[in-house]
């Protein structure tokens, strides 16, 4: 459920990083002040347990198909939520520049997630209240599960929010929901029987070892400690939401904004409205004397317009501008194919 | 052999980061700055853009000529992680059937060129991460990264999981190759039996950080990782950056596609 940069649109992303590089600052800064130093090789092994962890796939009884582990609420479980989120942060990255899942702009956004979700809003609010003391082991098996199934349901529909917030992708709200929800439910009832299966294991197999780790259950994690911090969250995402939105009212929020710091619309000033777009339409028609088309489905186009759905085709989406962008794209591959090193070179490794 | 990251195989990337072509040795900060630009430049176009996409190919086959990374290496790679968004954006057609190009006789929804944007959008986006992935080595990335302001406990925390990715995703294949050996149907583990290994696999690398740390603090650990080499932004690094960026602004806003297709149509006003 990896969010990719193609659906993502910039407001979105960078309010998405805005919070997780926000909470990494704040994660970091707590984890630095408050645990010795024996942590930070277990971080690191431990995240790469994670990684690796990722890479085999189970069956999931009944369905016949796979799904891979995700570990967020594991890592909470064992680390407590700050650890435990630099960890999964850290996956993450390392998985997002490895494996290509998703891109550089997504990263916030997948960090949030499948990090910032399972340990700063499943591990305070659901498992810690849920699980009490350390009392009752049965609480804290259904806590876990709970928590588990919880964090991947959050994780799936902020993928949907996040692409719906875009505005990239057209698939419906509902439809993207009825989706991506059932199946992160079944991924989850698994997920969940792994996590608690994994602590029940290594509690009975080694009882020492979880003592060993960082202080997870320890009282001096509060119940949810950091505010401000799912408040400065939830502020950017709100902010995003409401940019992207503003954004998506206009044809190119970017130019939009720049025309009005400018007090010019750049370029060939394209006007919003019908008016504005059946002139560009037959502009660009006009710019194509050799090609006979008909006025390029302005009465369509113009219905579109006024039964609410915004739809202006961007300059670019005229045959001539196809044209000159396959072009520009003719010219890249020569030059790259001009400008390439020999293969000789990067096979030697002595010279 | 294990799902899609399977396909990959983590060396590949961490041997291609160790070239020394020009890219290779240019500032990671330079490079992770361009990458970033040339991103949100990508994104920030609008939905339906298909020909000011095109234009942008310039940056990736650039880097990939002058790399000497195989393009074949970084188009299976793009080709691998497609699916997801090709499944989302396969729905525009469906729901945005409004035409809004006509060539000839053939008319183009918006749905589909949205659908085209997408699939642009996401090769070129994924296909520059790759190149910046294997041109520059993540240690290197790491210290652009805290140099460019990140948290040094992150950055800490990245390189740690990097040096014991390798480890730790070998022993899990080795474990795993040990259940199949003894398995009787030989496929992939039942959740509980998942969760066994898992469970293994945690206690392992647990007692690995353990010893790990022993051995650091026999060297003389006192929290604080220090990284060998220093990063120095010459004269070559800023040229890339300012051309780049320049270029990117250019792309953007100049539109390139249009003029170009406009002077060759003879529509030039």
């Amino acid at each position: 459920m990896h969010m990719a940069d193609a659906l993502l649109s910039p407001e979105v992303g960078g309010a998405m990083w805005l919070a997780t590089g926000a909470t990494i600052a704040v994660a970091s800064r707590k984890l630095k002040r408050d645990t010795d130093h024996r942590h930070i090789p277990l971080m690191g092994v431990v995240g790469a347990f994670v990684f690796a962890a990722q890479m085999v796939n189970f069956t999931i009884p009944g369905t016949g198909s796979s799904g891979h582990f995700a570990g967020g609420m594991l890592l909470a479980i064992l680390l407590g939520p700050h650890a435990a989120f630099l960890s999964m942060a850290s996956v993450l990255v390392v998985q997002g520049l490895f494996f290509a899942d998703g891109g550089l702009l997504a990263m916030g956004a997948n960090i949030f997630n499948m990090g910032f979700l399972p340990c700063y809003i499943v591990y305070p609010l659901l498992y810690r209240p849920l699980a009490g003391g350390r009392a009752d082991p049965g609480r804290r098996r259904v806590a876990a599960w709970l928590g588990a199934v919880m964090a991947l349901q959050l994780g799936a529909l902020g993928v949907v929010l996040e692409t719906r917030a875009s505005g990239i992708a057209e698939l419906p709200l509902f439809a993207f929901l009825a989706a991506m929800q059932p199946i992160h439910l079944a991924i989850g009832i698994v997920e969940g029987l792994i996590t608690v299966a994994v602590i029940e294991f290594v509690t009975r197999a080694e009882p020492g070892m979880l003592a060993a780790l960082p202080p997870a259950a320890a009282p001096s994690v509060p119940g949810f400690p950091k505010r401000a911090l799912a408040g400065l969250a939830i502020l950017a995402v709100v902010v995003g939401g409401f940019i992207s939105w503003l954004a998506s009212a206009h044809p190119d929020g970017l130019e939009w904004s720049i025309a009005r710091l400018t007090g010019e619309a750049e370029l060939s000033a394209p006007q919003d409205g019908p008016h504005g777009l059946a002139a560009r339409i037959q502009e660009s028609v006009a710019f194509l004397p050799d090609y006979a088309f008909p006025a390029a489905g302005t009465a369509e186009t113009t219905a579109q317009e006024d039964s609410g759905g915004w739809i202006a085709p961007d300059a670019g989406t005229t045959v001539s501008g196809l044209l000159g962008g396959g072009l520009t794209l003719l010219i890249a591959g020569f030059a790259g194919w001009a400008l390439r090193r020999r293969p000789s070179s990067p096979a030697s490794p002595t010279s | 052999m294990n799902g899609p990251h399977a396909a990959f195989d983590l060396g590949t990337l961490d041997r291609l980061s160790q070239g020394t072509s020009p890219i290779h040795q240019l500032d990671p900060r330079a490079k992770l700055l361009v990458t970033l630009a040339f991103v949100v430049a990508v994104v920030s176009l609008d939905k339906y853009a298909v020909a000011d996409l095109l234009p942008f190919f310039l940056f990736p086959v650039l880097i990939l000529a002058r790399s000497g990374v195989p393009f074949r290496f970084v188009a299976r790679k793009v080709a691998v992680v497609a699916p997801f968004a090709i499944l989302v954006g396969v729905f525009n057609p469906l729901f945005d059937q409004a035409i809004v190009l006509r060539i000839g006789e053939f008319g183009v929804t918006g749905g589909w060129l949205s659908f085209a944007s997408i699939l642009l959008r996401f090769a070129l986006t994924i296909g520059a991460l790759l190149l910046l992935v294997a041109t520059t080595s993540v240690p290197a990335l790491g210290r652009a990264a805290e140099r460019l302001g990140a948290p040094s406990v992150f950055v800490m925390q990245i390189l740690g999981l990097y040096r014991y990715l390798f480890l730790l995703v070998g022993e899990s294949q080795r474990t795993l190759r040990a259940y199949r050996l003894r398995a009787a149907d030989g496929g992939r583990p039942a959740w509980r039996i998942f969760a066994q290994i898992l469970g293994q696999l945690l206690l392992r690398a647990v007692a690995r950080a353990r010893r790990v740390h022993e051995a650091m603090l026999c060297r003389g650990f006192d929290g604080e990782l220090r990284l060998m080499g220093t990063l120095r932004f010459a004269g070559r690094d800023w040229t890339f950056l300012a051309l780049w960026l320049a270029a990117f602004i250019a792309l953007r806003f100049l539109r390139p596609a249009e003029m170009l297709g406009a002077l060759v149509t003879g529509g030039a006003q």
